[in-house]
């Protein structure tokens, strides 16, 4: 659906562009696809270490695991496994609320939600191929910490 | 070996998945099965993502970005960068390249950040769902923090990252863009 959109969207851009100015659209397709290529090793390399470890990964390995525990421990469990992983949200939500009726603590939700979405370890080597090794450091450790944060509030205001 | 080298860790996957298969068919399988299915995934996102970048280098001029985006924006260059990651779809990587050619049109560092972090975990689409899946409290709290943290976060960041680093950063995606000409 939002893959459709996408598409229409930038098809329906380039022929207006098209019509503007021809000499500025070659020139829009040729860096669209320079850059493509450049960054493709990258994100073979990443999609294909994805591919691996969340086959290993099965939802019934990570649940059995969030299940099973709780408190702290749990909750850094949880993060890791939420770090590591690349799971779509439309998965990852619905995959969480099961997890919350079947008795897991909702801190330890809460911060597998957060650093899913905040904290990307596989896509780390991509990441630091734009920003640099610094910025991509700095920002998944960041957002590491704040994802505890992030769970003691909505721990606090949801239970 | 030289044009091999930057598919050295999508080769080695590769091996290690194939050694897998070798062993164990079943696992071998369903791992080639959902690496496909990644590769699918990032071909109904990616491809239209870097055609709308390349339309946007050519068409949208540097002064723009930076008038709105750029040093002096302040709090236009936030609420911007807020909304620009909040209305997007899609992993976190493809906000990479996005953020890639904001930088090449001269957005503020710490924009940028604060652009990937409303990517990352504020975007609208998925707080709809999260609101269906997890509850009203559970999602309007994380988005709350969660709003408050990418600002703060994307400010340390900015002040942890030096002028020069930050430069070399820029130069990076300048020069890239001249080779791209030139050819």
């Amino acid at each position: 659906m939002f893959a459709i959109g996408l598409y229409s969207i930038s098809i329906v851009l380039l022929i207006i562009s098209f019509i503007k100015d021809k000499q500025k659209t070659r020139m829009a397709l040729n860096k669209s696809w320079k850059s493509f290529i450049s960054i493709l090793p990258a994100f073979a390399g990443v999609l294909a270490l994805v591919g691996l470890v969340l086959t290993i990964l099965t939802p019934e390995i990570i649940s059995g695991i969030i299940g099973a525990n709780t408190g702290i421990i749990g909750m850094i469990v949880t993060s890791i496994i939420g770090a590591i992983t690349l799971i779509p949200g439309f998965v990852a939500f619905p995959l969480a609320a099961s997890l919350l009726q079947k008795g897991a603590g909702v801190m330890q939700i809460a911060v597998f939600v957060s650093t899913l979405m905040m904290v990307g370890f596989v896509t780390m080597p991509l990441e630091m191929k734009y920003f640099g090794k610094k910025e991509t450091i700095l920002r998944n450790l960041f957002a590491y910490i704040f994802s505890f944060i992030v769970a003691f509030v909505i721990g606090m205001v949801v239970s | 070996m030289k044009t091999l080298k930057p598919y050295f860790l999508f080769i080695l996957i590769i091996v290690a998945d194939i050694i897998i298969l070798l062993n164990n068919v079943k696992l071998g399988t369903l791992i080639f099965k959902s690496t496909y299915m990644n590769f699918s995934e990032m071909l109904g996102v990616i491809p239209p993502i870097f055609l709308l970048l390349g339309l946007f280098d050519v068409w949208v001029p540097r002064e723009t970005i930076i008038r709105f985006m750029g040093e002096e924006s302040g709090i236009t260059g936030v609420l911007l960068s807020i909304f620009l990651g909040a209305a997007a779809a899609g992993p976190l990587y493809g906000a990479f390249p996005v953020a890639g050619i904001m930088i090449k049109k001269g957005a503020r560092f710490s924009n940028i950040l604060i652009f990937l972090g409303a990517w990352s975990t504020l975007k609208i689409p998925m707080f709809l769902f999260e609101i269906s899946s997890l509850g009203v409290k559970f999602a309007v709290t994380r988005w709350l923090v969660d709003i408050i943290g990418v600002i703060l976060m994307a400010l340390v960041i900015d002040r942890l990252i030096s002028g020069d680093e930050k430069l070399e950063i820029y130069r990076k995606h300048a020069e890239e863009s001249i080779c791209s000409t030139k050819r």
